[in-house]
């Protein structure tokens, strides 16, 4: 997690780059969320302040736009396509599967922070339907059998770094 | 810098590469996702390992996305050879075969682009461009679009520099002359947007390139901005001579991360030597363009929904009029076109407007610009003349179905559009046509279903789009849609009754004369178009319960025929998700239906000569034989 310091340090230099007008908003949400990976409250607040906007308002755009995101993304970001071509293809079983294999529902980022799961609309492979992406890798006419196989090497990554983690607290 | 000047160099540049060898590598989106970065690297090691200095030129997207990663291996008095599916492991017999030798390795290479190949496939002469004519898409794949020069040694900026020396009324005169409606899907004249923003007294003046391309399943606007920015580019900035205006916007969604660098670069090398500036060539006139990044709502496709998203509102559209030619972006006069419609412009101010319009139907001139995806053989991009009918898309440029399988539906225009039948694949692709039929040309998304597609699926997944992503200001859009979901739900799960289908009927013709725009609009197509041609599978799931194609999940299940089944073969329990699927060595295979997840696995992997596994419909028709293995052991 970013600390509240930590948004408000990222918010206020990113602000010093803008004027104060309206027409603003949403390259900020763009540009705070490149950087912080998701919205924080401080920081829609701080934006507010800034255009003098009420924190309503700016919470009423925010949430209209399907690219914002108020809570923080895993490590190993998963999209499912849920365009025309992926649905017919089975994109529907690809996205159980993969609640099934991560634990988790979609919009949902899992407890430690490794994983967290999305739907989109459509990615525009529509001829690799149906697809999936996980930590920007596109996979390729996936089944759901594949699934279990393509987490593998990012479950055995996230393993690796907790055990790391606990050697170097035991030393 | 005059053009003359620019093209000069240009023509130098082009001509110095056409002189050597050189490796043509597709890197759009679609042949990134296929692999084609690792190409690129692949070649480069290749190259260097032998020690070559062969430039390799970054391509756009020649519409065969079922073949890429694409490569094209031009060599000065040899064939230009076009090689597809294209991997890593590939590269260095290519690199050792054809860029160093003389092998040109047929045997790896979807064809070639010039005759005297021997038996190696002449592409042009592949069914799909018997049908096809290019206009958008002539320099698409062939050309960098990195490099502005790419595009001007070959004619590009032609038609702003003839725009320059003419009036605005000859130029709109000959958009009329050319019949150009709309390539956003509404069809709207084109030369009837531009003389009312021309008219307007109200200044500054914009003018917008729509590229918010949010329909599921089509991505023409994301491959012309990746492939081909500049023609786009050239039209805007003959509209803002044409309408008065000296600012430009292109609002492309932020999810075309490549579109928008590709943009980047075109407009500042457009800059650099006064394509763009307070005087473009020259001239007095002066013209910018800024990139403005939609945050990801399908309803800001819509013209007014736009410009409240650019203005850093919520996306909602509002009534017209006034027109956004009189009152736009910041109330002021706004000229508003989608990619494509700027796309054509160049050409048509460059060759006239009688030369567009000898292309195409009588109220459907030029070309029209599809993907094709689904379960056709091959998906792609493809660009045909106006009424060309369904059937050639589908069969001689797609390839016909997938696996044999039955042709259902092709669905033309996403969520807005409709799915139409076997039976009307003969009419001709023009707004018209398309819009008796009860679809519409939309911004050109074609999907093909085959007989594994339920229809009533279909329309609940374009239902569950349209109610995703309405915007919530009209109350039947808002409600009317999601009712309309929920019964669909309904029948889909068994849940359907028989006066669902009159509800709905009636409920659509609300929907659509109780919202503001043509989202809510055209929101009931899918279902409208499933139940005026398809009805027979409706009334399936609500009378039997039976999903005659075996998709939706509540009324389908999986059988394992226990003659037909192979007792030592495990592939169906080693593979099923679910672990669903119980059976000792030497017994027959059985699926608990309390844990399978019906994604249809076993089918898939049970080997052709046992052919064990079946789907049923409706739930009700499983044999008492498939007990549960907590009851076997009873």
């Amino acid at each position: 997690m970013i600390t509240e310091e930590q948004t408000s340090q990222a918010v206020a230099e990113i602000l010093g780059r803008y004027r104060k007008e309206k027409k603003n908003l949403i390259p900020l949400l763009q540009e705070v969320q490149t950087r912080l990976g998701y919205l924080p409250k401080r920081a829609l607040q701080e934006i507010a302040d800034f255009l003098k906007m009420s924190d309503v308002e700016v919470w009423g755009v925010a949430t209209f736009y399907n690219q914002f995101r108020f809570i923080p993304l895993g490590k190993y970001h998963t999209m499912v396509c849920m365009g025309t071509a992926c649905h017919l293809a089975g994109g529907r079983l690809i996205l159980e599967a993969l609640e099934r294999e991560l634990g988790i529902k979609v919009g949902e980022t899992a407890k430690d922070g490794n994983f967290s799961l999305e739907r989109v609309a459509c990615i525009g492979c529509c001829m690799l339907a149906p697809v999936a992406v996980i930590k920007d890798k596109i996979h390729a006419k996936m089944t759901p059998f594949k699934v279990e196989e393509a987490l593998i090497p990012y479950k055995q990554e996230a393993q690796g770094r907790l055990e790391e983690g606990k050697s170097r607290s035991q030393s | 810098m005059t053009l003359k000047e620019i093209a000069s160099n240009a023509k130098s540049e082009w001509e110095a590469l056409q002189k050597g060898s050189y490796i043509l590598i597709g890197t759009a989106t679609c042949g990134r996702a296929a692999g084609a970065l690792d190409v690129v690297d692949a070649f480069n090691s290749g190259l260097a390992r032998q020690g070559l200095r062969v430039p390799i030129v970054q391509v756009g997207c020649m519409g065969l996305c079922y073949a890429e990663p694409l490569v094209t291996i031009s060599k000065p008095g040899s064939l230009r050879v076009v090689y597809s599916n294209v991997s890593p492991e590939m590269v260095p017999r290519l690199v050792e075969g054809y860029v160093a030798g003389d092998d040109p390795c047929l045997e790896l290479a979807l064809g070639t682009l010039e005759g005297g190949g021997g038996e190696a496939v002449y592409i042009p002469e592949l069914p799909r461009f018997e049908h096809e004519l290019r206009l958008i898409l002539h320099r698409c794949g062939y050309s960098d679009p990195e490099n502005m020069n790419h595009y001007i040694a070959n004619g590009g900026y032609g038609g702003l520099e003839k725009a320059l020396d003419t009036s605005a009324e000859k130029i709109i005169g000959e958009l009329q002359k050319s019949g150009l409606r709309g390539r956003g899907g509404a069809g709207f004249p084109t030369h009837l947007k531009w003389e009312q923003c021309r008219r307007a007294r109200s200044t500054p003046k914009y003018v917008i390139c729509n590229a918010d391309e949010g329909d599921p399943g089509a991505f023409m606007d994301r491959v012309i901005l990746e492939s081909d920015p500049h023609q786009v580019i050239e039209g805007m900035i003959i509209a803002g001579y044409a309408v008065g205006a000296e600012q430009g916007y292109v609002y492309v969604r932020a999810e075309y991360p490549l579109a928008i660098e590709r943009i980047k670069i075109a407009l500042k090398q457009a800059e650099e030597v006064g394509l763009l500036g307070d005087n473009v060539l020259g001239s007095s006139f002066g013209f910018h363009i800024e990139i403005a990044a939609g945050a990801g709502a399908f309803v800001s496709g819509e013209a007014t929904a736009l410009v409240a998203a650019m203005e850093g509102r919520r996306s909602e559209p509002r009534p017209r009029p006034p027109r956004l030619s009189e009152a736009g972006l910041w109330h002021k006069p706004t000229l508003l076109n989608n990619v494509k419609t700027f796309a054509y412009v160049p050409m048509i101010i460059e060759r006239g407007g009688d030369w567009f319009a000898s292309v195409g139907t009588e109220g459907s001139k030029g070309t029209a610009m599809f993907t094709l995806a689904g379960r056709v053989v091959n998906s792609g991009l493809t660009e045909v003349p106006m009424g060309t009918t369904l059937r050639k898309l589908v069969y001689d440029i797609g390839g016909g179905i997938a696996k044999d399988r039955r042709f259902k539906a092709v669905q033309i225009g996403g969520p807005s559009g409709g799915c139409l039948p076997e039976a009307l694949l003969n009419i001709p692709i023009d707004y018209d046509s398309l819009r008796q039929a009860g679809s519409m040309m939309g911004s050109g998304g074609m999907i093909v279903m085959d007989e594994n597609n339920c229809m009533v699926d279909a329309a609940r997944f374009f239902l569950d789009f349209s109610t995703k992503e309405s915007c919530g200001k009209c109350t039947m859009c808002r409600l009317g849609t999601v009712q309309m979901l929920h019964i669909l739900e309904d029948i889909t799960a068994g849940r359907g009754k028989t006066e669902d289908i009159d509800f709905i009927l009636t409920l659509a013709e609300d929907v659509k004369a109780g919202s503001l725009c043509g989202l809510g609009q055209t929101a009931p197509n899918p279902v409208l178009t499933t139940l005026r041609y398809f009805r027979d599978e409706y009334e399936a799931h609500i009378l039997e319960k039976r999903c005659p194609a075996g998709v939706c999940p509540e009324l389908t299940l999986y059988y394992i025929l226990p003659d037909r089944c192979d007792r030592a073969c495990e592939h169906c329990i080693l593979t099923c998700p679910t672990e669903a699927i119980k059976g000792e060595k030497g017994k027959v295979k059985v699926i608990d239906q309390e844990k399978c997840s019906k994604c249809g696995t076993c089918l898939e992997v049970c080997p052709p000569e046992y052919n064990a596994v079946v789907k049923l419909s409706p739930v009700s028709s499983l044999p008492a034989s498939n007990v549960s293995p907590k009851e076997a052991k009873k």
